[in-house]
């Protein structure tokens, strides 16, 4: 099977969809003749043309409340917000317009758009480049949030988000773009190619939305990741040697309660980790659904490793991104609690 | 309705891609001292055309000529040939300071030197300019330490910014340059309302908006439009056109027709073309909108037509979307070059002396890269603690950030 990147994965399922489809339509700042700044949709404009995959003025709200008006046309717009940190401009037509579309006019209009956007930390991006804003789309009802942390999962999620009749936000961890990340930033990455999960296959599939995976079997304690901290978790996991069961969100709403549930009450003990900044972040969400559904199998306080409540920092990046110590620290205390 | 023909999509192109010959001819141009120069309080409506044309005042004889010349002495030329130069040769070791992995970004401004640094010029203590990431000249041109510049690219122990912000994204306050964001566009209307406040207090000093072709598209651009004519805020709304946003050709933010200038025409506000890349143009221009501010007459928008010759950052390849040779057929040419020929014109410079300033020039750069290094660069030597980090979120810590740094260890 052929290993891809995820920048090739994503360029991937996009190839799949707009040949599937003819309403699927990419665009966004520098997607078309250059292919994006990460270079998602090279290619795409040659083999589509024009009308199917261009670039767009530096407007985000105009990017998504155009895409708004193409979806309720009938189109299957697939947008690129160049930073996740950019979407801020669009919130407006993200919250008010594109996530509220079916339901206030009775589904007479639909929004099935899909906005990627590439988040979180750990290039030196500083504060404009760097966050993780998914806590801003999981508290607004409407919204699909996703977030691959593999070259398989992110093509066949991309598939199924296009596929999908509402908004879907796709928050894509540029620091996986290339290569696994395990956190330790003075060792070499290794490329997606040496990764089992860089194996995408050819054509379509799709990954389901809603459905958590299990990354590591374990039973001391259950870690609740996505995107770039899956494989921190998995690091600290090693560097402790503590038993714990990883659990890889892959969908942040709607949360698969199902696998979080039962690893929990096999465990009892529940460590939630992510970049985003701590409070009112969407580990405070996860830390409420395991204390009200697993509240008498926990041996332990539910123990959350994320960003610190500050902007995100240029040279301090380090000290702000969790990485494995952070998380084997926290490991740690929930076994001696 | 039955008869109708089906309907086509539009995507502008650029003329030519890589690959191409690049060719300029069908860009209007208009010749030196060809623009009149109306007085500071001519109705908007009487000079709607200036929106179209380009004010330019060196010719191709390398003199100054026209009603927009003759207002800078020997001295004050020599100065802003100084500033461009030295923002070149800064732009040449901090591109190859990020090359060595001492930063982890840069910005340069090759050939849009002469916008930032005759802005400045025009510009009195106490005003307020409300930059992007792209007009370091207001700093080398308004006496900003370079070092402290320097020090904020290596995000090292003397960062003026504790090393919060990505490199280029300066904040000095005492010397009229508000903190540059990285969210594009935001700092437009924050310019107006920094005028209205001015005006609000009955306060002598007056804004400057920046903006980039590209980025006039977002929303804050026409909230910035509407605000300053609406109440006449003393603010000079600048565009710098540099032709390319990223790998977007200016014809996206601006569509197939009109200019970036015209677009204040619909908001009654006098709007005007100036060749950007030549320094007593835009110093002239520059003045009138100033003056026109400081004396109440409201807002002036301007757009700066040049060319990004460099990269857009150190994270950018132009070769990939525009022909190699396009900046060397660019028509406007070089402002430094100008500046240098129009003062060799005048008897004031020589090659000579050309030369032996930019090894000087060159020589004060490097001795500040010295000193600015030995208090660190992004990953080597000292550099803000992780303390720092949790500082200056809220004026006090608050608890839960002082419980967080406590687990952070530090
Ligand atoms: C709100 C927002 N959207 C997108 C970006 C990414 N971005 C950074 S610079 C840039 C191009 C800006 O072009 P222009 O305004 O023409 O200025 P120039 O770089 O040419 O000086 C883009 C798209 C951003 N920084 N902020």
């Amino acid at each position: 099977m052929p290993r891809r990147t995820m920048v090739e994965a994503i360029r991937d399922a996009l190839d799949v969809c707009m040949q599937r489809d003819e309403n699927v339509v990419v665009f966004g700042e520098d997607v078309g003749y250059f292919g994006g700044v990460f270079r998602c949709t090279q290619g795409l404009q040659q083999k589509f043309g024009t009308s199917r995959c261009f670039d767009a003025p530096i407007s985000e709200s105009g990017i998504v409340g155009a895409a708004v008006g193409m979806a309720a046309y009938g189109l299957r717009p697939c947008v690129e917000i160049q930073f996740a940190d950019y979407m801020y401009p669009a919130y407006d037509q993200i919250v008010s317009e594109a996530a509220r579309l079916r339901y206030r006019s009775n589904g007479q209009f639909t929004a099935p758009l899909v906005l990627r956007m590439p988040t979180g930390g750990g290039i030196f991006g500083g504060q404009t480049h760097s966050q993780s804003p998914e806590a801003l789309f999981t508290h607004v009802s409407g919204l699909t949030t996703v977030v691959p942390s593999n070259p398989y999962d992110a093509k066949g999620l991309l598939i199924a988000s296009i596929e999908d009749n509402d908004p879907v936000i796709f928050l894509e961890p540029k620091r996986l773009y290339n290569g696994p990340f395990d956190g330790h930033h003075e060792r070499p990455v290794m490329p997606w190619a040496r990764h089992p999960q860089g194996e995408v296959p050819d054509g379509h599939y799709t990954v389901p939305l809603g459905k958590a995976a299990v990354r590591r079997e374990g039973n001391a304690v259950t870690v609740l990741a996505y995107g770039t901290m899956v494989f921190v978790a998995e690091t600290a996991a090693a560097e402790t040697g503590i038993d714990a069961e990883i659990i890889d969100l892959r969908t942040l709403v709607p949360y698969d309660l199902e696998t979080i549930v039962a690893s929990v009450k096999k465990t009892g003990r529940c460590v939630i980790v992510h970049e985003a900044t701590l409070t009112s972040g969407f580990g405070a969400e996860l830390s409420a659904l395991v204390q009200e559904n697993c509240f008498y199998h926990l041996e332990a306080p539910v123990v959350r490793v994320a960003g610190w409540d500050t902007p995100y920092p240029h040279a301090q990046e380090w000290d702000y991104f969790p990485g494995p110590a952070r998380v084997g620290r926290a490991l740690k205390s929930v076994m001696e609690a | 309705m039955s008869s109708a023909r089906p309907l086509s999509f539009h995507v502008p192109e650029p003329a030519v891609r890589p690959g191409g010959t690049p060719d300029f001819s069908d860009v209007p141009i208009s010749r030196a001292g060809e623009v009149r120069r109306p007085d500071v309080d001519v109705a908007p409506e009487e000079i709607r055309d200036l929106a179209f044309a380009i004010i330019r005042v060196l010719n191709r004889d390398s003199e100054a000529v026209g009603p927009w010349a003759g207002l800078l002495s020997d001295s004050e030329l020599l100065e802003g040939l100084r500033h461009m130069m030295t923002l070149r040769a800064f732009d040449a070791r901090m591109q190859m300071a990020q090359r060595q992995g001492k930063t982890s970004f840069y910005m340069q401004h090759m050939g849009e030197e002469a916008v930032s640094c005759a802005f400045r010029k025009a510009l009195e203590p106490g005003d307020m300019n409300f930059p992007t990431y792209r007009q370091a000249g207001l700093l080398i041109a308004g006496g900003y330490p370079m070092l402290d510049m320097m020090c904020q690219i290596y995000s090292n122990a003397l960062d003026p910014l504790k090393g919060r912000q990505l490199p280029v994204l300066y904040s000095a306050r005492e010397h009229g340059f508000f903190s540059v964001s990285g969210n594009l566009a935001t700092q437009y209307i924050q310019a107006v309302g920094w005028a209205m406040a001015s005006a609000m207090k009955r306060d002598t000093r007056i804004a400057a908006g920046w903006i980039g072709d590209g980025s006039t598209a977002e929303s804050d651009f026409h909230a910035a439009l509407v605000f300053a004519s609406t109440y006449k805020a003393p603010v000079v709304l600048n565009i710098v056109n540099n032709q390319w946003a990223i790998s977007t050709f200016q014809g996206i933010a601006r569509g197939g027709s009109g200019t970036f200038a015209a677009r204040g025409l619909g908001f009654g506000i006098p709007s005007l073309r100036v060749d950007g890349n030549d320094y007593l143009a835009v110093h002239a221009v520059a003045r009138w909108a100033i003056e026109r501010a400081r004396r109440n007459l409201g807002p002036t928008l301007i757009e700066y037509v040049t060319y990004r010759v460099g990269a857009h950052s150190t994270s950018d390849d132009p070769s990939v979307y525009r022909p190699k040779t396009e900046s060397d057929a660019w028509p406007l040419g070089d402002p430094v070059l100008r500046l240098k020929n129009h003062l060799i014109r005048r008897g004031a410079w020589s090659e000579e002396r050309h030369k032996q300033a930019e090894a000087e020039i060159m020589a004060s750069v490097i001795a500040a890269q010295k000193e600015a290094e030995s208090h660190g660069t992004l990953h080597t030597g000292p550099h803000p603690s992780a303390r720092d980090m949790f500082e200056g979120v809220f004026e006090e810590m608050p608890p839960h950030l002082r419980r967080q740094r406590q687990q952070g260890g530090v």
